[in-house]
């Protein structure tokens, strides 16, 4: 007989090796999978797992995906700590991006280093007041905060081409759905030469050390905690409840926003319909790989991004389809998951021959 | 048959912890028999193997002479055991008969029980309506229930964990005399409790258990309950006495508050006055679910009262929240102790930080500052003698007993104006209770004004020169306990919610 048995207490060895044993397990069963498919097994491990690794271009390609998810996971935590689940940082991301971007677009021929400051100000506020809309009609109608972002989401993504369709697109672009391209002054800096690694890196790497703060020394991430886990001592604590929803969606909706713009005014460098890549749902799996932890959300971006890295050399390479990176992400978290019940329980064997 | 049930060098280990250690005793059939000890004793594991539950490591059982060793609580039932659990398992949309059909093994919900429910509920003076919605009834009466559905098994021994810690005194006389009848019918009664007045009342025998070990076999009604008390401690306790009672000013006033329950089941509040002095411990007492709650709610300031109601040291406190309030030097520690006065699964010092006021020290522009916070946890810890590894061990790892304690330290520390505590010593050990009931008296002895919501009467009387009682959301005129309070105090109790 296999018994899960609870754990008296969380085991601290098991914090660290939940995510190895994941990843190895990931590992192997990427290697069966491309068995299957009858590849060269070690050539294939080595395009996905090493190639990414290796030479600027592609090192500096993780930086440039290990920022936005970095930054929107670093925002989700914040709330899935509280218990307020926005599952849609991938709109607030879209009109982050359309906010800031019309700002650039707008001082189209203005060059000034005041330009981008006042771009992310607006992607900010962007990402800020569309998450405020699911905290409203939570905290004033008890609205579910998950249908509510998720399904704006969707509006974010037709409003995105609408908009690019429309007065964002580029009077010389010969009728394309895109806007025009961000002049210098409204795009990013680039912190590696001659790669597109930008500056949004850095900023998200200041951003896991606030967050860090906040969660450790500030009674904000006390707040937080409290909120998410004991609703009721919350209240005794004397800490409110719809400013805690409030707070926590309006921080996520931020950086989602800023991501959305970094992305826009980094790497891609105009408005098109096809910004949103899904970075905004691969943030959900990138902050529990790291169990809300923001130093770990810095490493578990990187990991994903590496996925994405691996998917794309896959489909180049090896001629595999392009839904191998959401395989590859799929079965990590799935595995991830699985190994984290080690952490609360043990798995105890015992032997009963008499029945 | 000497024994009904003999246990022999029982022996259960947590890892390295030893819950029961080589415990050897019989119970003779048709007695009351009592298991006494402090939280953490061993008794609810010693219970669980009895039960099935759980498995022993070693030693054996003996029923009516056999060999029993049961692997589940169904194979224990069967053998003619039956468990009334502290926390009751009814549904309240459920009526009676509906409950305690469902809790038989092997019966549908079609089948009619109604006429044997009767039976018992005359033959043993259980008072209950086999039709009444369970939602609608009380405590007492619910725990009837409970009894009746284990009295349709027939079983030979009933196992009673803590029964009358919800009861009122009334209630529990009742009790008292069901149990008695039932051992004169044959049934033999497992009685756990660490009410050491009540054990020596019912019981032919006790057994004292103390950190997993047996410590004496005894005739409760040969020893004095304080004589019990210090053999389950293993220690002295201190005498209680309040001297040096000096009432000062007005501190704290509740002026004809009344407030509609937001909640399904809540109870109302109708006009409640009351007063708390300087100096002076004011008592609540009443039976659960009469309206405690929710006034609790609003003295903690977790709902908003009306104007003009709270007076706290002449300024209006209805508008503020908890901490809020805090800052005003005001205190509470709420009955529930996980998800309510404690987060289950935070460490003690953060826990700490629920309850913060600025003078303090801990947050300062909401900064955390940790080293403080240990300092004071700390100091809970040592001040209050909570047993636990550390400031780091979660809330939920504590035993009951001495999470309370620490959540009453917790306030204490901060020498409030005024502490409002609810069931201070609820499934408290005697020795943490002596201890936490020493703290508020001295509190008071400082000057501070203390109010007490309370279901022990014990403890009311104990401490509290003024008791008012709350039924149905309604409380009493202040009863003085210099002049015969008890008496008046019964009275009220009675007198309130009558569905039973």
């Amino acid at each position: 007989m296999i018994n899960i048995e609870q754990r008296t207490d969380s085991s601290a060895k098991m914090v660290i090796l939940a995510p190895i044993l994941a990843l190895t397990l990931t590992a192997i069963s990427t290697m069966i999978i491309f068995l299957w498919a009858s590849l060269d097994v070690m050539n294939a491990f080595y395009v996905f797992y090493i190639e990414p690794l290796t030479g600027k271009y592609n090192l500096s390609e993780l930086l440039v995906k290990a920022a936005p998810l970095m930054m929107i996971a670093l925002g989700l935590s914040i709330g899935f700590r509280a218990g307020v689940w926005n599952i849609g940082a991938e709109g607030q991301y879209i009109i982050g991006a359309i906010s800031g971007g019309a700002v650039g677009l707008y001082y189209y021929n203005v060059e000034a280093t005041w330009l981008i400051p006042l771009m992310a100000f607006a992607a900010v506020l962007g990402g800020m007041g569309y998450a405020g809309i699911a905290a409203f009609l939570r905290t004033r109608f008890q609205v579910n905060e998950i249908l509510v972002t998720l399904m704006l989401t969707y509006v974010a993504i037709l409003f995105l081409s609408a908009m690019v369709f429309g007065p964002l697109r580029n009077p010389d672009g010969f009728n394309f759905p895109e806007s025009r391209i961000f002049h210098d002054s409204a795009t990013l800096p680039i912190i590696w030469q001659g790669t597109r690694a930008h500056i949004g890196f850095i900023i998200a790497l200041l951003f896991a050390g606030v967050t860090w703060f906040i969660t450790k020394k500030h009674m904000f991430g006390m707040q937080i905690k409290i909120s998410g886990s004991a609703p009721r001592a919350a209240r005794f604590a004397g800490f409110n409840e719809n400013k805690t929803i409030w707070y926590t969606l309006l921080i996520s909706g931020g950086l989602a926003g800023l991501a959305g713009l970094f992305e826009a005014a980094g790497p891609v460098g105009q408005l098109v319909p096809h910004l949103p890549v899904g970075y905004g749902f691969t943030a959900i799996i990138v902050a529990f790989l790291a169990r809300l932890h923001p130093i770990g959300i810095v490493f578990t971006s990187l990991l994903i991004a590496l996925t994405y890295m691996g998917g794309e050399n896959a489909q180049i390479t090896l001629q595999l389809p392009s839904s191998i990176t959401s395989v590859f992400q799929g079965m990590l978290l799935f595995y991830f998951l699985a190994c984290n019940v080690l952490i609360e329980h043990k798995v105890a064997f015992s032997f009963n021959w008499s029945k | 048959m000497k024994y009904q049930l003999e246990l022999q060098n029982i022996c259960k280990s947590y890892g390295s912890l030893k819950a029961n250690e080589d415990i050897t005793l019989g119970i003779k059939p048709a007695s009351i028999h009592a298991l006494l000890g402090e939280n953490g004793a061993g008794k609810s594991t010693l219970v669980k193997i009895i039960y099935g539950s759980l498995q022993s490591n070693s030693g054996t059982m003996k029923w009516c002479d056999q060999d029993y060793k049961p692997n589940s609580p169904f194979e224990a039932r069967e053998k003619g055991l039956a468990m009334v659990f502290q926390h009751f398992s009814l549904f309240e949309s459920l009526t009676v008969a509906e409950n305690i059909i469902l809790g038989l093994d092997g019966v549908g919900l079609d089948s009619d029980y109604i006429e044997q429910i009767t039976k018992y509920s005359k033959q043993y003076g259980l008072n209950v309506n086999a039709q009444q919605v369970v939602g609608d009834l009380s405590v007492g009466a619910r725990q009837r229930v409970e009894i009746i559905r284990c009295l349709m098994q027939e079983p030979k021994l009933l196992i009673m964990d803590e029964p009358t810690s919800v009861l009122t005194p009334q209630e529990v006389s009742d009790l008292f005399i069901t149990l008695r009848k039932l051992a004169e019918n044959g049934c033999t009664i497992l009685y756990i409790s660490h009410k050491l007045e009540e054990v020596r009342q019912i019981c032919h025998q006790a057994t004292i258990l103390r950190g997993g070990k047996l410590i004496q076999n005894c005739n409760p009604q040969e020893h004095s309950k304080r004589e019990l008390a210090e053999m389950m401690i293993g220690k002295k306790l201190i005498n209680l006495a309040r001297s040096n009672i000096k009432i000062g000013e007005d501190v704290f006033s509740i002026n004809n508050l009344s407030k509609k329950s937001e909640e399904m089941f809540g109870v109302d509040l109708h006009d409640i006055c009351l007063t708390v002095k300087e100096g002076s411990i004011v008592g609540i007492a009443g039976v659960a679910g009469n309206g405690q709650d929710e006034l609790m709610h609003l003295l903690i300031g977790e709902k908003k009262s009306p104007e003009g109601v709270l007076i706290f040291k002449g300024k209006d406190i209805g508008k503020l929240n908890s901490h809020q309030r805090r800052q005003l030097s005001m205190f509470f520690t709420p009955e529930e102790r996980l998800g309510h006065g404690a987060v289950a699964d935070m460490k003690l010092d953060e826990n700490m930080l629920l309850s913060r006021p600025q003078k303090s020290e801990m947050t300062n522009y909401g900064v955390i500052n940790w080293q403080q916070v240990e300092m004071l946890t700390q100091r809970v810890i040592t001040d209050f003698d909570v047993q636990t590894q550390s400031s780091k061990m979660l809330a939920q790892s504590l035993s009951g007993g001495n999470l309370q304690k620490f959540m009453v330290g917790r306030e204490l520390i901060q020498n409030p104006d005024l502490l409002i505590v609810a069931q201070p010593t609820w499934g408290v050990d005697a020795g943490s209770e002596n201890h936490i009931h020493q703290s508020l008296i001295t509190l008071a002895e400082q000057g501070s004004a203390i109010l007490i919501i309370s279901q022990d009467l014990d403890e009311v009387l104990t401490l509290c020169e003024q008791v008012h009682v709350i039924t149905a959301g309604k409380l009493s005129p202040a009863v003085d306990m210099q002049d015969n309070g008890l008496e008046k105090l019964s009275q009220l109790m009675v007198g309130g919610k009558s569905n039973d």
